[in-house]
């Protein structure tokens, strides 16, 4: 099988969110970087399809140079090449991401074959904007299924299963086809030290394309009210159990 | 000016969040709305009119075919925007809708304001948008402008108060142009799933463990607090990566989110991403031994100290409250 999966770079934001002055993005100069858990669970699920069926996994991402870091890890974990499409230090709407990716894609597919499955997480960590995965899927008029927490391929189809309340709903469509998956679909590997020194040989190739500009266009980023009220302190070690056990009470929940 | 609301409903009932979404629409302009199926479902609707889609083939969910028929009704009504409410069918919905005609999607708004100044003529002469939406799960906000003829928004639940009210719509049903290839993604089975004990998304009381509970076994204490409590054990990010409790526990931006009385964090530092998952609690108790902790700026209680020894003194203390 070939495999594309596109995952994106995004801060850990930890405690609290502190925004850049000019309230355009998140103050990330403290903090590390990760690639979103859904989509995290992406790659997890290519490689184990690799493993079960043979093939090739790619990794796809629009963002800064520094988002290679997160393609590294991919590839420490079993995905064999990476693109980094250079974002140019601004954030790309989701109809400007879809379209940079799709154009890559075709290109990919002229140059070596089509990708049998295209994998996306349901929404970005950052800006969860519910529909990357399913503008890629129109464009390239393929079917998509998304948030997937169940996958299987077998004959040339891809069972597709969600979560849904009292069970679980089950698609099955041909491939190649394009889904988008939610953490939980299986328990990411930690990658093994010689599997990371591995990785660094792994090729990334680079392109640089235009952003058009935004049909979704950020004004400005705020931080919600509500945080940072101060808990009462109810008492140090087990002798705060009484006043735990009055406060539960007054709740009317013990 | 008229904004079209898809409306979801289940068991001849309209969906909460689809009466949300109704008051959402309401900020802007006069509602219609779509149903797939549900024509008996409409007498909660204060609205003129109801469309609703009637084709056997959509008895099962296929979300192409949902925004084809909503396609046809866009073309038949003229709105201003469209809107749905920010569930997994609702977003999935606009976004097919807005894949297919190359419009932008605002996903989970909490407001919008048509703009008026010169730059916009206001929505009313197809000028612009500007909505209020939900980034990092509800942890930070985004103003965005909408550049768009046709805006299409999905609603953030539980942003809003649902829409109330009787109404008499008249129902205009409609045999929709379904082709094939809208079915080809279309629910094939659904496989009942019975889950054990207290549903976690529901349970009145959340007693959930983070990395400090030390280790799977680690959440016995916890689990004996919850069964005289009436709980459902939860858990932070770190503690299901690490293979101590499945993913169906885990509370947070990528897990379940929770709205119990009281929700008790043990040994969870209080990371934005879980508190994306029980901000709705009505009250918080933290039980940590860090006192700077950044779970304690987002919590209502506290006790300071080891959950190892802290957990059990309470299930002790209630043991205690309750014998005669
Ligand atoms: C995009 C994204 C999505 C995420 N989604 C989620 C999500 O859905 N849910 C989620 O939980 N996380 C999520 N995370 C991870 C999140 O950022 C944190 O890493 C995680 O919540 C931390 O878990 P923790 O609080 O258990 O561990 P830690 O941050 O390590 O905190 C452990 C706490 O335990 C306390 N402690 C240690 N020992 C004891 C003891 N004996 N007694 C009392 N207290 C003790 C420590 O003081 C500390 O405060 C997400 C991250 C990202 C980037
Ligand atoms: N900048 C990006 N680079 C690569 N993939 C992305 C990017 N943005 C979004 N995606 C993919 O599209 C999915 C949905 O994103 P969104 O529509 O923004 O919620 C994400 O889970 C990723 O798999």
């Amino acid at each position: 099988m070939r495999i594309l999966v596109c995952v994106k770079r995004v801060p850990l934001t930890g405690g609290k969110m502190v925004l850049t002055a000019d309230e355009q993005a998140l103050e990330t100069r403290h903090l590390g970087f990760t690639i979103s858990p859904h989509e995290e669970c992406g790659v997890e699920e290519a490689v184990r399809l690799v493993e079960h069926h043979g093939g090739e996994i790619t990794v796809l991402t629009l963002g800064p140079p520094e988002a290679e870091e997160q393609i590294r890890e991919t590839l420490a974990i079993g995905a064999d090449r990476g693109i980094l499409l250079a974002d140019g230090g601004e954030e790309w709407d989701p109809q400007a991401t879809a379209a940079a990716i799709v154009t890559t894609i075709e290109t990919e597919q002229a140059a070596g074959g089509e990708f049998d499955l295209i994998v996306f997480g349901n929404e970005s960590a950052d800006s969860g904007n519910y529909q990357v995965g399913i503008r890629v899927a129109h464009a390239l008029s393929r079917p998509v299924v998304t948030g997937l927490k169940g996958l299987s391929v077998e004959d040339g189809r891809a069972r597709c299963e969600q979560e849904v309340a009292g069970g679980r709903d089950v698609y099955v469509v041909p491939l190649p086809a394009v889904v988008t998956v939610l953490e939980g679909i299986n328990l990411p590997r930690y990658p093994s030290v010689p599997a990371k020194l591995r990785a660094r040989q792994k090729p990334v190739e680079r392109i640089s394309p235009e952003r058009p500009s935004a049909r979704l266009e950020k004004l400005r980023l705020v931080v919600p009210p509500g945080q940072g009220k101060q808990a009462e302190i109810l008492g140090q070690g087990p002798d705060a159990a009484p006043a735990v056990v009055e406060v539960m009470r007054e709740l009317g929940v013990a | 000016m008229t904004v079209l609301v898809l409306v979801e409903h289940d068991g001849g009932a309209v969906d909460e969040l689809s009466l949300q979404a109704l008051t959402f629409a309401r900020s802007l302009g006069e509602p219609e709305v779509m149903l797939v199926g549900g024509a008996d479902a409409v007498e909660r609707l204060d609205v003129a009119t109801a469309h609703v889609a009637e084709d056997e083939r959509l008895a099962l969910y296929a979300p192409g075919a949902w925004a084809s028929a909503l396609g046809e009704v866009i073309d038949r009504v003229a709105p201003a925007a469209v809107v749905a409410a920010g569930t997994n069918r609702g977003n999935e919905v606009l976004a097919h809708l807005a894949a297919r005609r190359d419009l932008p999607l605002a996903a989970n708004c909490t407001a919008v304001v048509a703009e008026n100044s010169a730059g916009g003529a206001g929505a009313e002469g197809g000028g612009l948008l500007t909505v209020t939406r939900v980034r990092w799960g509800g942890s930070l906000l985004e103003e965005a402008r909408v550049h768009s003829q046709l805006p299409l928004l999905s609603v953030a639940p539980h942003a809003l108060p649902a829409a109330v009210g009787e109404g008499a719509p008249a129902v205009e049903r409609f045999a929709p142009a379904v082709d094939d290839a809208d079915l080809l993604v279309r629910v094939a089975e659904h496989v009942d799933e019975v889950t054990a004990g207290i549903s976690l998304a529901e349970a009145k009381v959340v007693v959930s463990g983070g990395r400090g509970v030390g280790s799977a076994d680690g959440f016995g204490i916890l689990e004996e607090l919850a069964a005289l409590l009436d709980a459902a054990v939860g858990c932070s990010r770190v503690v299901t990566s690490a293979g101590w409790r499945p993913h169906t526990d885990q509370v947070g931006q990528t897990g379940t989110k929770v709205s119990p009385d009281l929700y008790i964090a043990c040994g969870i530092s209080g990371a934005t991403q879980h508190i994306a998952g029980c901000k709705g609690a009505k009250k918080i108790l933290a039980i940590n031994s860090d006192a700077e902790a950044p779970i304690l700026a987002n919590a209502d209680y506290a006790v300071i100290g080891d959950l190892t020894a802290i957990v059990p003194a309470i299930t002790a203390e209630l043991r205690k409250a309750r014998s005669p």
